[in-house]
Order: structure tokens, then sequence, then C-alpha cells
């Protein structure tokens, strides 16, 4: 508390100043990458590539961001941030449906084979993608899911992470709920949706900050079967923007990108920032 | 306390098995029983080759300097990433105003995709138009990563850490905040000075914090960080930023390799087991605090 901390651990007068002003060197000394990319986006190509760039933003910045959005290099970044969105969301939608239903079925039934599925679940906690690419990129390709949203978002919500945060939660809802639903002949799919999804609203919530963010963060899967650029995500696509060869890249085209792809991620962090913080620790226990 | 029947539970628990089936063990059985073979040039056939391909991966001059460089990556981008964010973590911490305003301006570069802070970072060293390289250079530094494998490994490095920086930050702010005040002030009563204090009693008891960040920002380190190298060295100059999940991608898609990068997967496979087992000894023994 507060006035529990009012003591002789806490520093006053030049020490206070001393410590507020590291935490604003940290921050500016953070911010500085977001800041530059923030100014290129907003200043036109000769500025740029005549250094040292300006270092505060320019006029530019809605014929940049217009330029990117509506024409961009290889494809309108619209397009890209549809794609991206439609990804992030199946992601986080498809992994919390899964893994709701698979927590249901572990925690509040006996059934054969439950040990081996849970624990054949549990196996998948070890493997990301980036480890099975050649082999999960042929079966993608077997089952004509390249270019596809399908492709983009199956093969990453197999993962048990959400599966496991569940199981952990329903474990702690009082047995007694169940057992009057039980009582009162209340089927278990309707225990299920009167109960236990209502209760797990917060871990619901906070799991789906957390996939959106992995989602939208996603690189090296997107980049290897989406070789339609019409199916790019921005993430991957802005890489897709540098001319080969020895071209001058469109740097305040390709900045104003990069800013775009942010924008969605820092949203949803900084405005469901409790949410998050509490989902990043679940996640990780 | 359960419910009756074996449909539904079934049903329920078939997506997610399904899924995990198509997506997961098949793909990683393939990855396995490729690595045994060696594919001829067309694409035809394939030769049973054993252990071979694990054999010549392992005399592989370029495989093993790849295990090196990302034995250095890793450690450099855990210790870059955690040094700073515990720094930023423990002045926070003392502050009763404002801490809540930080947190949130320091939570923003989490949100920041890998491979776009390697786009930011790029653009700052970029030997054409870079601010920072230009900078360098008036000082007299001639920058040039393209050319300089260690300047590559240090970009990397540095664009890989800033974003963790923000979460490691949030669970080592989260840990401290956890240190009972009434144990720090009986310190300070007894004399004992900021430092001492934070090296006696802190430290230790946001060890088991700092532990779980090592095996985490590990992980992301191997795995996570394949868009950083992709985007600002492309795995170069001569091979010097190629880490191992790179070369899976390089040797698998650019080289057309299929054995050998099925066989790398197999040993990645193994690494990531062991890290997991690693981090759940630890959680084990975290319930026990």
């Amino acid at each position: 508390m507060a006035s529990e901390k009012h003591g002789m651990v806490e520093r006053r007068g030049a020490g206070l100043w001393l410590t507020h002003a590291f935490m604003i060197l940290g921050v500016l000394v953070i911010f500085f990458p977001i800041w530059l990319a923030f100014v290129a986006s907003t200043v036109t190509q000769p500025e740029i590539v005549s250094p040292p760039m300006p270092i505060w933003p320019g006029d530019q910045f809605w014929e940049n961001y217009s330029a990117a959005l509506f024409s961009g290099v290889n494809v309108p970044v619209m397009t890209m941030l549809g794609n991206s969105l439609v990804m992030a969301i199946g992601i986080a939608v498809g992994k919390i449906i899964i893994s709701l239903l698979s927590a249901f079925a572990i925690v509040y039934f006996k059934f054969p084979g439950r040990t081996t599925f849970f624990w054949l679940i549990f196996l998948t906690l070890m493997l990301p993608v980036e480890v099975r690419i050649v082999p999960t990129f042929e079966v993608v390709a077997g089952f004509g899911m390249l270019n596809s949203y399908s492709g983009l978002i199956f093969p990453l919500i197999a993962s048990a992470t959400a599966t496991f945060l569940f199981r952990q939660f329903f474990m702690t809802i009082p047995d007694e709920l169940a057992e009057a639903a039980r009582v009162d002949g209340a089927r278990p799919m309707r225990f299920f949706w009167d109960i236990v999804v209502p209760m797990s609203r917060t871990n619901i919530a906070a799991l789906f900050v957390i996939l959106f963010i992995y989602g939208w963060n996603q690189y090296l899967w997107p980049l290897l079967i989406t070789t339609d650029p019409e199916m790019n995500t921005i993430v991957m696509g802005i890489k897709q923007m540098f001319p080969s060869g020895d071209d001058v890249a469109e740097w305040p085209v390709i900045m104003a990108t990069s800013i775009l792809a942010m924008v969605p991620p820092v949203i949803v962090v900084v405005s469901m920032q409790k949410l998050f913080v509490r989902g990043l620790v679940d996640s990780e226990k | 306390m359960t419910f009756r029947g074996w449909l539904l539970p079934l049903a329920l628990i078939a997506p997610q098995v399904i899924i995990s089936a198509v997506f997961f063990f098949y793909p990683a059985g393939q990855a396995i029983w490729q690595s045994l073979f060696i594919p001829d040039p067309f694409g035809l056939s394939a030769r049973f080759v054993g252990l071979g391909n694990f054999e010549f991966l392992l005399s592989d001059r370029f495989y093993r300097t790849s295990f090196l460089t990302t034995a250095v990556f890793s450690i450099l981008v855990t210790l870059c990433s955690m040094v700073p964010a515990l720094f930023l973590a423990v002045i926070a911490d003392r502050l009763i105003k404002g801490s809540g305003i930080y947190r949130t301006l320091l939570i923003w570069p989490y949100a920041v995709a890998p491979a776009v802070a390697g786009v930011l970072w790029l653009f700052m060293f970029n030997t054409r138009v870079g601010v920072i390289s230009w900078y360098l250079g008036q000082l007299g530094y001639d920058w040039n990563h393209v050319l300089n494998g260690g300047e590559a490994m240090g970009l990397v490095v540095v664009a890989s850490a800033w974003g963790r920086i923000s979460y490691n930050f949030l669970f080592f702010f989260a840990a401290l905040q956890a240190v009972p005040r009434s144990v720090i002030e009986a310190a300070a009563i007894d004399g004992a000075h900021f430092w001492r204090r934070f090296f006696t009693i802190v430290l230790p008891l946001i060890t088991p914090t700092a532990f779980f960040l090592l095996v985490v920002n590990i992980v992301y380190a191997f795995f996570e960080t394949f868009g950083v190298i992709h985007t600002i060295t492309g795995g170069g100059p001569q091979q010097s930023t190629t880490i191992l999940v790179y070369k899976v991608f390089s040797d698998g898609f650019v080289g057309q390799d299929l054995g050998s990068s099925a066989a790398q997967s197999v040993i990645l496979l193994f690494v990531v087991g062991l890290l997991t087992v690693v981090q759940f000894k630890y959680i084990e023994k975290r319930v026990h605090y």
C-alpha cells in the first residue's frame, strides 16, 4: 500500500528526481526506434536518403499513409491489414474454442483414453512451428491450403497452453456447482454454457489479448505459405516491400507500413493492459 | 465430480486432438522419418541412410558453427533484455507515484512483432540512410553490418532484445512489488543502505522470477527471433548470424536439402524438449515456495 511504502526506503528530493530522470531516460531510449519510424513515415524520400534524416515529423503524413494503404508496393497495405486481422482473430478465437471444449471434457468427464489424450495434448506444448516447418508445409500443401486463411490459422491453433490454462481454472470452480447442476437434471452442455463459460469470462478475455498478439506477430509461417501477395499478412509483407538488388527502398512508405503493423497490437495491449498482464502471467505459469 | 457418458467428452476433445494429430504429430513424425533418408535431386525416390544425416550434420563445420552462433546469440539476447529490464524495474519499484505511467509506456514494445522490430533497427543502422550509422560515421567509425559479421550479430541481438525488455520488466516489476515492505524496512532500520538491501534481501527473493525469465528468454532467442534475422541479415554475412532455426529454413526451403533440414528439425526437437523439462522442473519447485 502506498502509505505503507512511505518510509525510510523511499527516496525524496534529489534522489527522487534522479529516479524519475533514469526512468524517463529508459523510456526515451526504448521509444527512440518507434519515434524515428514515425518521423520517417511523415517526410519525403529525398529527406531520408540524404542523411541525417530529420528528427521531427514532416508534413507528408497523409501522402505516405495513403500511398501505403491504397497502393503499397506489391499489394495495398489495406489488404495485408485485413489478412492479419482475419489470421489473428481466427487463431485467438479458434484456440479459445477448441481448448475450452477439450479442457471441459478433461476436467468434467471420465472417459476411456482421457489420460492418453491429456498427455498427447501436453506434448504439443513442446513443439513450436519453427521446428517442424518443412513437413507441416507439406501437409498444408497437400490439403490445398496454401494461400488460404485456413492454412494460416489451423496449424497455429494446435497448442496446449490455452487448454492447460482452462483446465487449471476449471479445477477451481467449486464442485457444488456441478453437483447442483446434475441434481437439477441439467445436461453437461447446459452446465457448460450457463456456468462454466460465464465464469471463465475474464480468463477468456485475457487469453484473447495474448493470442491476438501471438497471431498478429507471426512471421515465418505466413512467409512460407502465402506466395500470393494478396494473402500476405502485414508483418511478413513489410520485408517483401524492400527491392531486391540495388534499388533504393521506398522508406517513407515502408516505415508507414511498419507503424500501421504496430497499431492494432499496441492498441490491444495498452487498452487492455490489466487483462494483458494477467494473461501473460497466467499463461506462463 | 464428473458427468457420465463417454461419447460427448470424446466429441468435445476431438477438435483439438484432430488438429494436433494433423498439424503436429504427423509432421513431427514425418520430420523424424525424413531425417533417415536422402532424397535424390529430382525428388522421385529417397535412399535410406539411417543416422547418416545426423553423422554428416555433426561433422559439418557450418552446422557446428551455427550451434555456436546460436549459443552466443541467445546468451547475448538474454543478457541484453534482462539486465536493463531489471534495472528499470528496480527504479520503478522505488517510486510511489508514476510507476503505473512508466509501466504503460514500457509495455508498448512488447506488442511490436520481432520482424517489425527488425525493420526499425535496420532502418537506424542502414549503411546508406541510417541515422545511427551516419552519426557513427561522423565520429570516424565506419559501420557496415552487411560486411562485418560482428556488427551484424550486435545488430540482431539488440533488435531481438529490445521488445523483450518490456516483457522482462513486467515480470521483474511484479516480483519486486511482491517483496514484503516490512522486510526491507527492517533491514533499513538496521542500517543497510539501498544496494546492500538489494543484493542481500531483494535479489534472493526474486531469483525464482529471474530463473524463469532466463529459460523463457532462451526459448525466445532460439525460436522466435527468426523474423529479426530474416529482415536484417538473412543469416549473413558469411553465415555469421545463421542461428539453428534459420538454418532449418534456409537448408529446407531455400536449399531444398530436405533430409538435412529434417535431421536439423529433429535435433531442435530435442533441444526444445530439454528446455521444456528444465522449465517444468523449475515450475514444480516453485509450487513449494
